[in-house]
């Protein structure tokens, strides 16, 4: 990678680290919309608890506490998780380059 | 948006679970031609990106909330078919870690933000392109039009999937019309979201936007064949 582009996917790494971690905290807890809707229209209490509801970072958070560092800690666990499944997944179906000069 | 389980019937769970399946497993063959060692890494990253967005719901009309989806976000950074796998990326670290979003429902989620969203989202984008002029704004302007419509698309299908395999009678027109208003509202911040990112990206690495190549290709063309692209002048 090139330094521009190393600086640009360390900063874009920070970023989503800062908002999983941090600024999700002040994530609104109304209803989203599907929930909303689901309300409305008179089906959502057909909602079923998930299978993973027992997971140790389920809802968002370590254990279920409800503090800042808990749901910060879920928020860092998560951004890493999904940035080494989709990371390493797109790199190995990735076209390897073939010219000899590249790397 | 992310459907819970107990929402859809057993038999609709498994044909959204069989048709996201089928495309994940095409995906992984056809992501191939939009990854490189260049981009590649901004796909992992993009996918993490994501899913930070996801966890912060923005507050909207009556007491309810929405956030992003990302399928325009992704497939104009890097390629439908890598967004493909991306959102899948995302959703499945959401329902299984998480318990976002049901695991019988993976299916059906996956199929509605990894492959609807993605699909009727990138073609919008496209299509815009087609008409828009070929500058940074032009690429803007298609991403945010194509953002906005995807989230009320995925949510046209998630009424779709419930009329024909709901838990409960409810007729169409009611889960329409509750799902219609929010959903196109959600839309705008999806649109705001994703033009602010993709204008940051195109601002420092247009030649790493997949939706920009027409512009990469310009660019690259001055850059490196001064003399003719002075001569077409």
């Amino acid at each position: 990678m090139s330094r521009r582009g190393r600086t640009l996917w360390l900063v874009g790494l920070l970023l989503a680290l800062v908002v999983a971690g941090g600024v999700s905290w002040y994530a609104s807890s109304s209803p989203d919309g599907l929930e909303h809707a689901a309300e409305q229209a008179g089906f959502s209490h057909r909602a079923e608890d998930s299978a993973t509801a027992d997971s140790p970072f389920a809802d968002y958070l370590v254990d279920g506490e409800e503090n800042r560092l808990s749901a910060g800690v879920a928020g860092v666990v998560g951004v890493v998780v999904t940035l080494g499944l989709a990371g390493s997944v797109t790199w190995v179906v990735r076209r390897r380059s073939t010219s000899s000069g590249r790397r | 948006m992310h459907v819970p389980d107990g929402f859809l019937d057993p038999a609709t769970s498994l044909t959204t679970g069989v048709l996201a399946a089928g495309t994940v497993a095409l995906a992984l063959k056809r992501a191939r031609t939009e990854l490189d060692d260049r981009t590649a890494p901004l796909a992992g990253l993009t996918a993490a990106f994501v899913f930070a967005g996801q966890m912060v719901n923005f507050p909207i009309a009556a007491g309810t909330s929405g956030h992003l989806i990302g399928a325009v976000l992704t497939a104009v950074l890097v390629g439908p078919w890598t967004a493909v796998l991306c959102m899948t990326a995302v959703l499945l670290v959401q329902a299984v870690l998480f318990a976002d979003g049901g695991l019988t429902a993976l299916g059906t989620n996956i199929t509605l933000m990894g492959l609807l969203a993605v699909v009727v989202g990138y073609g919008v984008f496209r299509g815009l392109a087609a008409v828009l002029p070929r500058t940074r704004a032009g690429v803007l302007t298609a991403t945010g039009g194509a953002a906005f419509l995807s989230v009320p698309a995925a949510a046209l299908a998630f009424v779709l999937l419930f009329a024909l395999g709901g838990t409960v009678d409810v007729p169409v027109g009611t889960v329409a019309s509750a799902m219609a208003g929010v959903h196109l509202l959600i839309g705008l911040g999806e649109a705001a979201i994703t033009v602010a990112v993709v204008g940051a990206v195109l601002a420092v690495r247009p030649d790493l936007v997949h939706g920009a190549r027409g512009l990469r290709t310009a660019a690259t063309l001055e850059d490196r064949r001064p003399t003719a692209a002075g001569a077409a002048r």
